[in-house]
C-alpha cells in the first residue's frame, strides 16, 4: 500500500492525469476566451482532447538525419520535468507534497529543462526552419530567464525563505505585501509569456515565418506529447506564480484549498490570455531589448524594494 | 555561423498562393533574396483569344478573386475605346461605386492579412468581420460577393434602387466608424508599430527606378494615382485626394491603405447622393472594329494595364494583362535584403501580392537546374510537338 500512494501521486493526482486534464481544460479556456475577445464562436469544450487523440493516432515521421534516440526521448523528458515540478507547489494544502528550503530554485531549474528540450528538438531535426527556431528558443531564453529569476528572488528575500510553501505562508500572513510586489508580479507574468512562447513572444515557432519552428519535423505522438507538455507548463507556471506572488492557499485546506488553487491559476492564466489577444508578435531582437530594458530593471527594483522592506521590518 | 538558404514557399503558411522566395540568411539577417514566379500560371491571355468579347468578360473577371472588377473594367475600357462606345452616365457611376467598394474590401482584407502575418489575430478577426459588410453591399448591388458580373460592354447589367442606396449608405456609415478605429490601432498600437516601422524600406528614388505602383509607391512619397492622373469613370467629378506618405516602410503602406478606404467612403457617399437617371447600358455590336487600345486602371493594389488588339471579328486577337503585383515584385528583393527573417513575411505581404494575377510561365529543369522562358513561336512549336507525341496531329 505504501508503495502505491507515491505512484498514484505521480500518475493520477497531482501528477499526469490531473495535470493533463487541467491543461486541456485550460487550453480550451484559452481558445474560447481568445475567440470571444476576437468576436468568434470558438471551439467546444472537448476540442483540445479531440485534437490530442487525433494527433496521437497519426503516424510518427522521423527525419533521416536526425538522432533517433534523442528525437524520440525529448518530448517525454520535457513532460517528466514539468510533472516533477508540480509536486513542489501547494495544491490543496498550505504545504506542498514535497517541500524543503531551496525548492524554488529546483522548480526554476526543472522549468528550464523543457526549454532546453525544445532547443534540442529543433537542433536534432536538422531542417533549416527548426534550426532557426531552436536558435530563437535559446536567444529568447537569455531574455526572459533573468527577470523571471530575479522577480521570484525578490519575494524569497522578503519572505526570508527559499521554499515555495514558506513564501506562500509568509504572503498569506502579510497580504499587504502582495501589493508592494506588483512590479515583480507583472515582470514575472511577461517573462512567463516568453517562457511559454506565447504571443507576443512566440517567435521560436512563429508559423508565418518558420512554419512549425523547432517542432517543424515533429509529428504524431511525439508532437502531441510536446504540445501537451507546453499546456501543462502553463498550468505549472501559473500555479508557481500564484503561489509565490499571490499568497498561495493561506489557511485553506482540502477542497476549499483546491478551489482556491483553481481560482488563482485561472486568474494568472486569464492575464496571460489577455496579453495574447492584445498584442502582435515582436521580433526576437525586440524581445531581448524589451526584457533587458524594462523587465530586468523592474525586477531589480523589486529586489531593492524587498530588501529595504526587510531591513525596516 | 555559415550562411543558410531558406525557402519561403511555394508551400508556406505565410503565403496564400504558391510563389517561391529564396532567402539567404546570415543568422537572422537576410543578405540575399530572389523571387521566383511561375507556380500559378493559368494561360488566361491565350484562352481569351479563343472566346468572344462577351465571354472574355467572365474569363478576365477570374484573373483575380479580389480585384475582379478592376480587371474586367480595365478590359472593357479598352474594348469600348476600340469600339468608340459612349457609356451612359449612370453606368459610369455604378462602375465607380463597385470599384470603390472593391477597394475598401481589398484594403480591409489586406489589413487583416498583415495583422495575421504579425501574429495579431485580434485585429485580423475584427477587420475580416467588418469586411463582411462591404461584401454584403456588393452582393446587394450585383448579386455576387466575389465575381460581381456587374460589367458588360457598353454599360452595367443591373440598376440601383432607392432601397439599395439607403442600405449601402447605412453600411458605409458603420464602416466609417470602424475604420477610424483601425486608423488608431495602426498608428498607435506599440507592437504593431515596432514590427512595421523602418521595415522593408523603399526610398522614393528606388521606388521610381524599380517601377513600384499603387499604395507601395504612394507610401514612398511617389504621388501617382491613375484615378487623378488619367481619370476614367467619374473620378474627375468627385472630391477626393490622393493619399501619400513619407516613411517609405511597411508602416507607411498600412497607413496609406487605411486612409485610402476613408477616401473611398467619401467618394461613395458623394455618388450615392446624386445618381444619374437613364438607361444603364448601350448596345454594342458583337464584332468590334479593328484596332488596338491600352487602358490604365487604378486597382486596389496599383496600376493595372490591359492591352486589347482587335481584328474586326468577334474574337480579340490579343489580350495582354499587366497586373500591379508584377510591377511591385521588382521592388521586393530590395525591400527584403536589408531586413530580418522575421520581417520577410510582412514585407512580402506589404505589397499585397496577388500571384494568380501576375504569374508567368517559366520552364524549370530540375535535373539541370536551368530556367527557361519561351517566346510565342517556340511555344507554338513546343505545343505541336507535345500533341504529336500523344498522337494528335495538326495539319
Amino acid at each position: 500500500m505504501d508503495a502505491i500512494i507515491p505512484l498514484l501521486y505521480i500518475a493520477v493526482f497531482p501528477g499526469f492525469i490531473f495535470l493533463g486534464v487541467y491543461a486541456l481544460l485550460m487550453q480550451w479556456v484559452d481558445r474560447k476566451l481568445s475567440a470571444v475577445m476576437q468576436n468568434r464562436v470558438g471551439p467546444p469544450i472537448y476540442q483540445p482532447l479531440a485534437d490530442f487523440i487525433k494527433l496521437i493516432s497519426k503516424e510518427v515521421v522521423i527525419p533521416e538525419n536526425a538522432d533517433v534516440i534523442l528525437f524520440k526521448s525529448l518530448p517525454y523528458v520535457a513532460m517528466a520535468s514539468i510533472i516533477t515540478s508540480i509536486f513542489m507547489i501547494p495544491i490543496w494544502d498550505g504545504k506542498a507534497l514535497v517541500s524543503f528550503e531551496g525548492d524554488i530554485m529546483v522548480v526554476m531549474y526543472l522549468l528550464i529543462i523543457p526549454t532546453v528540450t525544445f532547443f534540442l528538438a529543433g537542433w536534432s531535426s536538422t531542417s533549416p526552419y527548426s534550426t532557426i527556431g531552436s536558435m530563437r528558443v535559446m536567444t529568447q531564453l537569455f531574455g526572459y530567464e533573468v527577470p523571471l529569476f530575479m522577480s521570484f528572488a525578490g519575494c524569497a528575500i522578503l519572505a526570508g525563505s527559499w521554499s515555495i510553501s514558506g513564501i506562500a505562508a509568509y504572503f498569506s500572513a502579510n497580504p499587504w505585501f502582495i501589493l508592494l510586489n506588483l512590479p515583480g508580479f507583472i515582470a514575472a507574468l511577461l517573462a512567463a509569456e516568453g517562457k511559454l512562447e506565447r504571443v507576443p513572444f512566440d517567435t521560436p515557432h512563429a508559423k508565418n515565418e518558420l512554419v512549425g519552428g523547432q517542432f517543424t519535423e515533429y509529428s504524431g505522438r511525439l508532437l502531441a506529447i510536446f504540445l501537451l507538455s507546453i499546456d501543462m507548463e502553463m498550468i505549472v507556471l501559473a500555479a508557481f506564480i500564484s503561489a509565490v506572488f499571490l499568497g498561495g492557499l493561506g489557511s485553506f485546506t482540502g477542497l476549499a484549498g483546491f478551489i482556491l488553487f483553481i481560482i488563482k491559476t485561472f486568474f494568472v492564466c486569464f492575464i496571460l490570455i489577455l496579453f495574447k489577444a492584445l498584442m502582435a508578435r515582436v521580433r526576437v531582437d525586440q524581445m531581448l531589448k524589451f526584457s533587458w530594458k524594462w523587465l530586468v530593471p523592474v525586477s531589480a527594483l523589486q529586489i531593492l524594494i524587498d530588501i529595504l522592506l526587510k531591513v525596516n521590518i | 555561423m555559415s550562411k543558410m538558404q531558406i525557402p519561403l514557399g511555394p508551400q508556406h503558411p505565410a503565403l496564400k498562393e504558391p510563389e517561391n522566395f529564396m532567402l539567404v540568411l546570415d543568422g537572422e539577417q537576410i543578405v540575399d533574396a530572389t523571387v521566383n514566379l511561375g507556380y500559378n500560371h493559368r494561360g488566361i491571355e491565350k484562352a481569351a483569344e479563343n472566346r468572344n468579347y462577351i465571354q472574355d468578360i467572365y474569363l478576365i473577371e477570374r484573373v483575380c478573386g479580389i480585384c475582379s472588377h478592376s480587371h474586367v473594367s480595365c478590359y472593357i475600357g479598352a474594348v469600348e475605346e476600340i469600339a468608340k462606345v459612349e457609356v451612359p452616365a449612370i453606368a459610369k457611376a455604378l462602375r465607380t461605386i463597385v470599384a470603390e467598394l472593391e477597394r475598401i474590401h481589398s484594403h480591409l482584407l489586406w489589413l487583416g492579412v498583415a495583422a495575421f502575418e504579425l501574429g495579431y489575430d485580434t485585429l485580423f478577426m475584427y477587420t475580416w468581420r467588418d469586411r463582411e459588410q462591404v461584401l454584403d453591399c456588393l452582393e446587394l448591388l450585383s448579386g455576387n460577393r466575389v465575381h460581381y458580373g456587374m460589367n458588360t460592354i457598353g454599360g452595367v447589367r443591373r440598376d440601383i434602387t432607392k432601397e439599395q442606396v439607403d442600405e449601402i449608405s447605412k453600411k458605409i456609415k458603420y464602416l466609417k466608424e470602424r475604420t477610424s478605429y483601425y486608423v488608431n490601432v495602426v498608428t498607435e498600437e506599440p507592437t504593431f508599430l515596432a514590427r512595421t516601422q523602418n521595415v522593408g524600406k523603399l526610398p522614393k528614388d528606388v521606388a521610381l527606378e524599380l517601377n513600384a505602383v499603387g499604395p507601395t509607391a504612394r507610401a514612398s512619397g511617389v504621388d501617382i494615382d491613375v484615378r487623378r492622373d488619367e481619370p476614367y469613370f467619374i473620378y474627375d467629378q468627385l472630391d477626393w485626394k490622393v493619399i501619400t506618405y513619407h516613411t517609405c516602410d511597411v508602416f507607411g503602406r498600412a497607413v496609406v491603405r487605411v486612409l485610402e478606404t476613408i477616401e473611398s467612403y467619401k467618394m461613395i457617399e458623394q455618388i450615392l447622393k446624386a445618381i444619374p437617371e437613364g438607361p444603364i447600358s448601350v448596345k454594342v455590336p458583337w464584332k468590334i472594329p479593328a484596332g488596338e487600345a491600352v487602358f490604365r486602371y487604378e486597382a486596389p493594389r496599383g496600376e493595372d494595364i490591359h492591352y486589347v488588339k482587335s481584328n474586326g471579328t468577334e474574337y480579340p486577337e490579343r489580350v495582354k494583362v499587366r497586373a500591379p503585383t508584377l510591377s511591385n515584385f521588382q521592388s521586393l528583393p530590395y525591400c527584403l535584403k536589408q531586413g530580418y527573417l522575421a520581417d520577410a513575411v510582412i514585407t512580402i505581404a506589404a505589397i499585397d501580392p496577388c500571384m494568380s494575377c501576375t504569374d508567368r510561365a517559366v520552364v524549370y529543369d530540375i535535373n539541370k537546374g536551368e530556367r527557361k522562358t519561351f517566346d510565342q513561336e517556340e511555344l507554338r512549336k513546343y505545343s505541336i510537338e507535345f500533341y504529336k507525341k500523344k498522337g494528335i496531329s495538326f495539319k
